[in-house]
């Protein structure tokens, strides 16, 4: 049986950090592309390459260069369930690519959760390093260390005019993808967030929902990320990122303000409405328990409410994703049962019984 | 408004396609639109950058192969994985590290289009890449040294020139 610790609670150790501005920004994330030299890419590879590649990349926890960051455990992608693959996405431990499609798929993850390596995703090797709050830089100075001590041991695709060789031209040149999750609800109360995003777009950024490429924004949470990876140095893109993510902080925090100044009473309630259908619904579907639960992020961060704190709010949203709630109520469920165990947990999280 | 392909469902995805110049307007319900495949951003199965690139490629394509006297990108091929440049532009993906080479008199516009630049000037492999650090190392210090020239801070210039001198010998050496 595979190590599946990694499914069993929903926050991971490294969310639990304090961080900086952790009321707006959720978390900051690294992830680099790299490829071996001299071995076709998953897309093309035979099993019998892509097994060659997994060999070699996991060979590599042998040496010692990893063990700085913890102990690193590997799973093997057809050795989990769905479920499992399923709430690993939900942690962003995983992406739904590896999850998928990948045939010789694995990842390794470290203890407390916050380095994880992807074999044969997209690309070979995928190295991705989260931290809480708006913490780009710390995440980028990780990841570069673990790129190198990889890079100690196998060869990497690499040209000189091109940089680093990925399979999908948008990663060329640095491989790197930098992105930060962001809690925007005032700046989408106040009909701001259009104006923003397209302002980031025009700065070489992009704006995404929470799971990724193709997802939308759900419970107004935001993911911003580089979109260019060849011509620019990393340190130059993590400064270009972080330059306007603190930006975007300010708005956020401006409108916050300009809220509660003028409308004290409106946010007060729509607040403790939304603890209140959490506190009490007996069926919640996904979309509305995402947008009660940004509303009562909110109105913590405000000062309306004394509870739930942050972590266990970073909780709740993993929690009430649909494979973890199957990984904790046992079973496969239909939509209109999750509905209910959705509910159900939330109540259990927030102490309220009837 | 119905949807235009099952005539049941009300159309919830209105959207133009221009191809070559020409528009066409479709309303189609979700359920169509994930069969047929024509699906937009926030939803799943969405349209992909995969797909986004493959429509710039192709646009690529029909555009320069038609040039007298030039064999056509389509002929490129990957000798190392035998990747077709047609099947790179239907798939927006390289086969492999050598498909950047056999490619390569098409990738500039390409790049220049998604990243503004056909160049990498970020990090270098630490144990592989030190000829082109040093190379790097060289280009910045003719920049320092041309700035000392117009300057005619000759002095200077002549102490640069030395030092680039010696990191070439070096790397022939090498």
């Amino acid at each position: 049986m595979p190590n599946i610790r990694f499914t069993e609670k929903p926050l991971s150790d490294w969310m639990r950090g304090e961080a900086a501005d952790s009321e707006i920004v959720i978390s900051s994330r690294v992830r680099i592309a790299r490829n071996l030299q001299h071995l076709p890419f998953p897309i093309l590879a035979t099993n019998q390459q892509s097994e060659e590649a997994l060999q070699r990349l996991t060979d590599i926890l042998q040496y010692d260069d990893l063990g700085r960051f913890g102990t690193f455990h590997t799973l093997k992608i057809s050795e989990l369930d769905e479920i499992d693959k399923q709430v690993l996405v939900e942690k962003h431990l995983i992406s739904p690519n590896l999850a998928n499609e990948s045939r010789n798929g694995a990842v390794l993850i470290s203890d407390d959760e916050s380095v994880s390596v992807m074999i044969n995703e997209e690309d070979h090797l995928r190295i991705q390093c989260l931290y809480p709050g708006c913490q780009v830089r710390e995440a980028w100075e990780r990841a570069t260390v673990i790129d190198d001590a990889f890079e100690a041991h196998v060869d990497y695709a690499f040209d000189d005019r091109r940089g680093f060789l990925t399979s999908c031209p948008t990663n060329v040149g640095t491989g790197m993808r930098a992105s930060v999750m962001m809690h925007l609800p005032a700046l989408v109360m106040t009909h701001q967030i259009n104006r923003i995003l397209s302002a980031v777009s025009q700065v070489g950024l992009t704006v995404r929902g929470i799971y990724g490429e193709g997802s939308e924004a759900v419970g107004n949470l935001f993911q911003v990320s580089n979109q260019i990876t060849l011509g620019q140095t990393e340190a130059e893109i993590i400064e270009n990122l972080h330059g306007v993510v603190l930006q975007i902080i300010e708005h956020e925090r401006s409108a916050r303000e300009r809220l509660m100044n003028e409308s004290m009473l409106r946010i007060t309630d729509r607040v403790m409405r939304s603890f209140g259908i959490l506190s009490y619904a007996a069926v919640l579907e996904s979309k509305e328990a995402a947008q009660r639960l940004s509303d009562v992020r909110l109105g913590v961060d405000l000062g309306i409410l004394e509870r739930p704190s942050t972590a266990a709010m970073n909780e709740l949203n993993v929690m009430t994703q649909p494979g973890f709630l199957q990984k904790s109520f046992g079973d496969k469920m239909n939509t209109g049962e999750r509905d209910m165990y959705r509910a159900k947990l939330i109540r259990q999280k927030l102490g309220t019984t009837l | 408004m119905l949807c235009q392909e099952c005539n049941k469902r009300p159309a919830t995805l209105h959207f133009t396609k221009i191809v070559n110049g020409e528009k066409t307007e479709f309303h189609i319900c979700e359920t169509c639109a994930k069969e047929k495949g024509e699906m937009i951003p926030g939803t799943p199965n969405g349209f992909s950058i995969h797909s986004l690139l493959s429509g710039m490629l192709d646009f690529e394509s029909s555009t320069k192969s038609q040039s007298p006297g030039h064999s056509g990108p389509q002929n490129l091929q990957c000798k190392d994985c035998g990747m077709t440049y047609a099947q790179f532009s239907k798939l927006g993906r390289f086969g492999c590290p050598s498909c950047y080479q056999y490619f390569d008199s098409r990738l500039d516009p390409l790049f220049k289009r998604v990243h503004g630049s056909t160049s990498h000037v970020g990090k270098v492999p630490v144990r592989t890449g030190g000829r082109l650090k040093v190379k790097r190392q060289i280009d910045d210090l003719k920049k320092e040294m041309q700035q000392h020239i117009v300057q005619e801070e000759f002095e200077s210039a002549a102490e640069l020139r030395d030092q680039i001198r010696k990191l070439e010998k070096e790397m022939i050496e090498e």
